[in-house]
């Protein structure tokens, strides 16, 4: 089997607030429903990693960063309308 | 210089003359607020706030920038002598630019700015920051939908800055009837100071008023700044005290006939004199006399010539036996020779100070200062001169000024007069009397602060050695 496209997502938190908590579980269940098989994602803490947050240009908590495929897209807050994080990240159009 | 009980500390600006304004700088540990319109040279003031920080005062600072990246920040100081990349590496510096790009964000519920916080947090810590600027924090708004949330966010950034122990500036774009477009006067509310950048008769000035300083007494005047390859200056205008020391000393005109008009035999040192009089009443050879005289006893002189060049007055005064070209080659005398038009007055006053400030001279001669009284209004023009005679005499510095003045008592002449004779300490006036035979040359004192002097008018001869006093012949 081919391999597909990979989708490298990157979630930005700092600490284990209600907000990244919601934003992973939320981002967790749309990849499994939509992306199943062909996607990965790397949690950053910054609070452990402050100096992270320069390089992907972070400021606002949680932030998701689409890495790959390019361009880039950034996604902030906790997540919660499914719709919008689909268009956003553009999975959205294949499935309507 | 602070002359109010110290009730907290204070943070020097690095900026010649806020200090004084501000009685000791900026409120230490708090952020300040510099808001403007654009190109008002917010940034600018900002940069050097960190980097004389860095030079003078070895406080490390970190720089967020929300608008212009790392390398065009490093490229637009580079014109103005700070080289950014040395302090980086030093680690004494550090630059984030913040860039938010509407496009490519998208907000889905709920979020925070913590981001931003850990970054500053970081930058912070990781060089000993004491000093940070915030450049210009509006720039999130643009970015974001949220406005609610981005305003309390702010308001918890500044109260995190105060808590850190950093003093901050924080820049903000002028709004139309506000101080910044987002209102961030209601968050920062310690000190606030407002630029301003205007066009008057195509000269520009820009000023700067310090809006708001609680718990500190300042300046409450529109102060002029300059803009230069030196960074900013303020200028104090208004930071006046008449608590010179007045020598007793006696110095020469460097006429000994003229010295003897005056009951003390010359005149006071770190006095200043004015000699006034019409086209062509020898006011710039009298003036070169005072130069020489000052070179003689080996204090420096510092010759500001508005009407000749370096070449052209040494050539003249060559003619009428006064050397010019050894003291200036022994550097004992600097002429330095400008076009006023080419500047606006404050830049005039600046020019002059810093020159001052280089050369350390004894002696400054200002030949003639009416040449600046046509690039300013009167008050503007008084305002100036007040500073640079206040400035002189707190340097103990001789001070001599031509200014000419019109047969016909035209308004010029009022200005003139107005501005600088009740200023001076001596004032000598030359005229050209028509007598029937042709003109006469007199002088006369019209008065001299503190000694007797000759009354009468005194009619001198201009020859190839020099001013010579029919009545000193023998």
């Amino acid at each position: 089997m081919p391999k597909k496209e990979k989708w490298e997502l990157r979630l930005y938190i700092a600490g284990q607030t209600p907000k990244s908590i919601l934003a992973l579980q939320n981002i967790t269940k749309y990849c499994k429903q939509h992306l199943a098989g062909q996607y990965s994602i790397q949690v950053i803490d910054l609070l452990k990693n402050p100096q992270l947050a320069e390089g992907d240009q972070i400021f606002a908590i949680p932030t998701l960063v689409r890495k790959f495929p390019e361009p880039i897209r950034k996604i902030i807050g906790d997540l919660s309308n499914e719709e919008k994080v689909l268009v956003g990240l553009n999975i959205r159009p294949l499935t309507i | 210089m602070a002359k109010t009980k110290t009730t907290f500390r204070k943070t020097p600006t690095g900026i010649s003359g806020l200090d004084e304004i501000t009685n000791g700088g900026f409120p230490k540990g708090r952020p300040v607020l510099i808001c403007g319109s654009a190109g008002c040279g917010k940034t600018l003031f900002a940069t050097q706030f960190l980097i004389k920080g860095i030079t003078e005062y070895n406080e490390p600072g970190v720089l967020m920038s929300f608008e212009e990246t790392t390398a065009d920040i490093k490229q637009n100081v580079k014109s103005l002598g700070f080289d950014l990349d040395t302090l980086i590496a030093q680690k004494k510096l550090r630059v984030d630019y913040v860039r938010i790009e509407r496009s490519e964000i998208e907000e889905t519920g709920e979020f925070d700015l913590e981001g931003l916080f850990i970054r500053l947090n970081h930058a912070i810590d990781s060089i000993g920051a004491k000093r940070v600027v915030l450049d210009t924090i509006e720039s999130l708004f643009s970015g974001m939908d949220n406005m609610a949330l981005l305003r309390s966010e702010i308001r918890r950034l500044f109260q995190w800055l105060k808590e850190k122990g950093v003093t901050a500036i924080i820049t903000g774009e002028k709004g139309e009837n506000t101080l910044t477009r987002q209102g961030l006067e209601e968050y920062v509310s310690d000190c606030v100071i407002l630029l301003d950048f205007r066009v008057i008769n195509q000269i520009a000035t820009r000023r700067l008023r310090i809006v708001k300083y609680r718990g500190s007494t300042h300046g409450t005047n529109e102060y002029p700044f300059l803009i230069d390859e030196e960074g900013i200056s303020v200028i104090p205008v208004t930071s006046l005290k008449l608590d010179y020391k007045s020598s007793t000393e006696i110095i020469s005109t460097g006429l000994p006939a003229l010295d003897k008009l005056f009951s003390g035999g010359g005149i006071y040192r770190a006095g200043s004199t004015l000699i006034t009089g019409t086209a062509g009443t020898a006011k710039t050879i009298l003036a070169s006399y005072f130069a020489i005289s000052s070179c003689k006893r080996k204090e420096s002189v510092l010759y500001f010539s508005f009407e000749e060049s370096p070449d052209q007055l040494g050539r003249n005064m060559a003619t009428i036996g006064i050397n010019f070209k050894s003291p200036v080659k022994s550097n004992l005398l600097h002429i330095h020779a400008s076009r006023p038009s080419l500047q606006g007055l404050e830049m005039h006053l600046l020019m002059i100070l810093r020159l001052v400030e280089k050369f350390k001279p004894r002696t400054v001669i200002i030949d003639p200062i009416s040449s600046l009284i046509s690039i300013g209004t009167t008050s503007e023009v008084r305002g100036m001169l007040v500073r640079l005679m206040d400035t002189l005499k707190t340097k103990q510095i001789n001070a001599l000024f031509t200014s000419l003045t019109h047969q016909q008592s035209g308004e010029s002449r009022e200005i003139t007069v107005d501005a600088v004779s009740s200023l001076a300490d001596t004032w000598i006036d030359m005229q050209n009397i028509v007598k029937e035979d042709g003109h006469i040359r007199t002088l006369h004192i019209v008065k001299a602060r503190g000694m007797g002097h000759a009354n009468t008018e005194q009619p001198f001869y201009i020859t190839d050695k020099g001013i010579q006093f029919p009545t000193t012949k023998k």
